[in-house]
């Protein structure tokens, strides 16, 4: 590890001008990705600002139509939530499947949706749901905020702050884990609302979380598992490595994608 | 160097540190706790799992100075030589470990898994909360088995404690 200054903001406004004060400052949230990738040396920040100290970042909101979770929300408060176990359980229980439990207790929203790492739960959950991204400065919807291989829409310097997302529909995250690894191998989410329905799926492709939306319309129009059938996901465009090709990534996640209507239609579960 | 202050099994520590030390080499070199092990050092492994606020942390994950005012427990401040910890107690009686070496790791995730799932545990529920736990010799059976009578003697002697008070 390359040595840095560390800081432990008590205030957002203190958090911002840290960041950027510093000449290459990095935000620091549950570390679950950035402790290891400034032990490869992969990274080497002048400055480490640890949003730890910055209370209001860890809040569970519930207004009429939208639950907000705050960006320093560790994945376990998300899982045991009874808040969002009432607003939007699938949200909880895909909390509930990220890594193991010691990831959980440190890993954070904001920290995951701020990495992008393609395989990881919580951006399927976003796009599905038609979630808000808050920063120190915008609302930025998850349609623009995640723009491929870690990569967000996020300024340097710019602080997620917390999520949005709409309460109202109904949801279902199925995740085929990686044996080893436990990321996605391929995940999808379907959500169902008023006449709409949003297909996200993460952990295939090899530019990140996208929307399948020749399901999504397969399925405003019946919403069956025979509606996915004969629909196909560009093999090429998936992820291909020693865990699986891309073609077996694609079929994985027609398979996910049909459980999580399976699971929407109270079939099975 | 920072002067980092925390609470290791009880005890306050302080010390000066360089600010990149990891929470498992301050208490493996500093401290000279070296029941926390370090296997993998990729976060995969959990030989270094160690409470932080009474919770299941990789110790190998998070940077010491990330741990300031903490409250840190590990395998030494479970239990004492003369009075095991029930989970420490049902590893030996189940024999729960070949080498050893994941052991305390083991042990601080099985109190975890109990904090969380209460002291009732089915297998399925612990082969998934062990996901973070790697043990290379034993094929987890009977580390599966203690932490379930280890979580059911802690039960039990929490009874005692209460009945007792
Ligand atoms: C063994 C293991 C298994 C895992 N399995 C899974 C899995 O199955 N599914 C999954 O989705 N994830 C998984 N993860 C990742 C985990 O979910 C973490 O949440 C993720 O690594 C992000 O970590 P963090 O929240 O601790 O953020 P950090 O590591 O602290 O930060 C990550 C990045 O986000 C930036 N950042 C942090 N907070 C903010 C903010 N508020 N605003 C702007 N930028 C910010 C940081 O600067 C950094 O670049 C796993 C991790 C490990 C170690
Ligand atoms: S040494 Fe920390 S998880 Fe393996
Ligand atoms: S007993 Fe040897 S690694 Fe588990």
């Amino acid at each position: 590890m390359f040595s840095f200054n560390y800081h432990r903001p008590e205030s957002l406004e203190a958090a911002l001008a840290l960041a950027s004060a510093g000449e290459d400052a990095r935000l620091l949230a549950g570390g679950q990705t950035l402790i290891p990738t400034l032990k490869q040396r992969l990274a080497s920040p002048s400055d480490l600002i640890d949003l730890a100290g910055v209370p209001a970042l860890r809040d569970i909101v519930r207004e009429a139509d939208v639950l907000r979770i705050g960006a320093m929300v560790r994945h376990a408060d998300v899982a045991a939530s009874k808040v969002v176990r009432e607003a939007i359980p699938a949200l909880a229980e895909l909390a509930g499947l990220i890594g193991d439990p010691a990831v959980r207790h440190r890993g954070t929203l904001g920290g995951s949706i701020a990495n992008n790492d393609p395989s990881a739960d919580y951006p399927a959950a976003l796009l599905a749901l038609d979630a808000t991204v808050e920063t120190d400065r915008r609302h930025i919807a998850a349609e623009d905020f995640f723009l491929g291989l870690f990569e967000t829409a996020l300024e340097p310097g710019e602080i997620v702050t917390a999520v949005a997302f709409p309460v109202g529909a109904r949801g279902a995250y199925e995740k085929f884990p990686n044996p080893a690894s436990r990321y996605a191998m391929a995940g999808v989410f379907v959500a169902r609302g008023e006449g709409r329905v949003r297909v996200a799926v993460t952990g295939a492709a090899q530019g990140g979380v996208f929307r399948w939306s020749e399901a999504e319309a397969a399925l405003e129009t019946d919403f069956t598992v025979e509606a996915l059938v004969g629909l196909a996901l560009p093999a090429h465009d998936m992820i291909a490595d020693i865990h699986g090709t891309g073609a077996y990534r694609a079929h994985l996640a027609a398979v996910m994608a049909r459980r999580a209507v399976e699971r929407l239609l109270g079939e099975v579960g | 160097m920072p002067l980092l202050s925390m609470t290791v099994n009880g005890a306050a520590v302080t010390a000066e540190i360089d600010i990149r030390m990891l929470l498992v080499d301050f208490l493996r070199e500093e401290l000279r706790l070296t029941g926390t092990h370090v296997g993998c050092d990729t976060s995969q492994c959990g030989a270094c799992t160690v409470h932080m606020d009474g919770e299941a942390v990789k110790a190998c994950a998070v940077l010491a100075v990330q741990a300031e005012g903490a409250r840190i427990l590990t395998i030494e401040g479970v239990g004492t030589l003369a009075q095991l910890h029930p989970m420490q107690e049902a590893f030996r009686e189940h024999h729960g470990l070949q080498c050893g070496f994941c052991t305390p790791g083991m042990i601080m995730a099985g109190i975890d898994i109990s904090r969380r799932h209460g002291t009732e545990l089915e297998v399925a529920t612990v082969r998934s909360e062990l996901e973070g736990n790697i043990c290379r010799c034993t094929g987890y059976h009977n580390i599966v088995t203690a932490i379930i009578s280890g979580a059911r003697a802690m039960g039990d002697a929490s009874a005692t404690s209460h009945a007792a008070e």
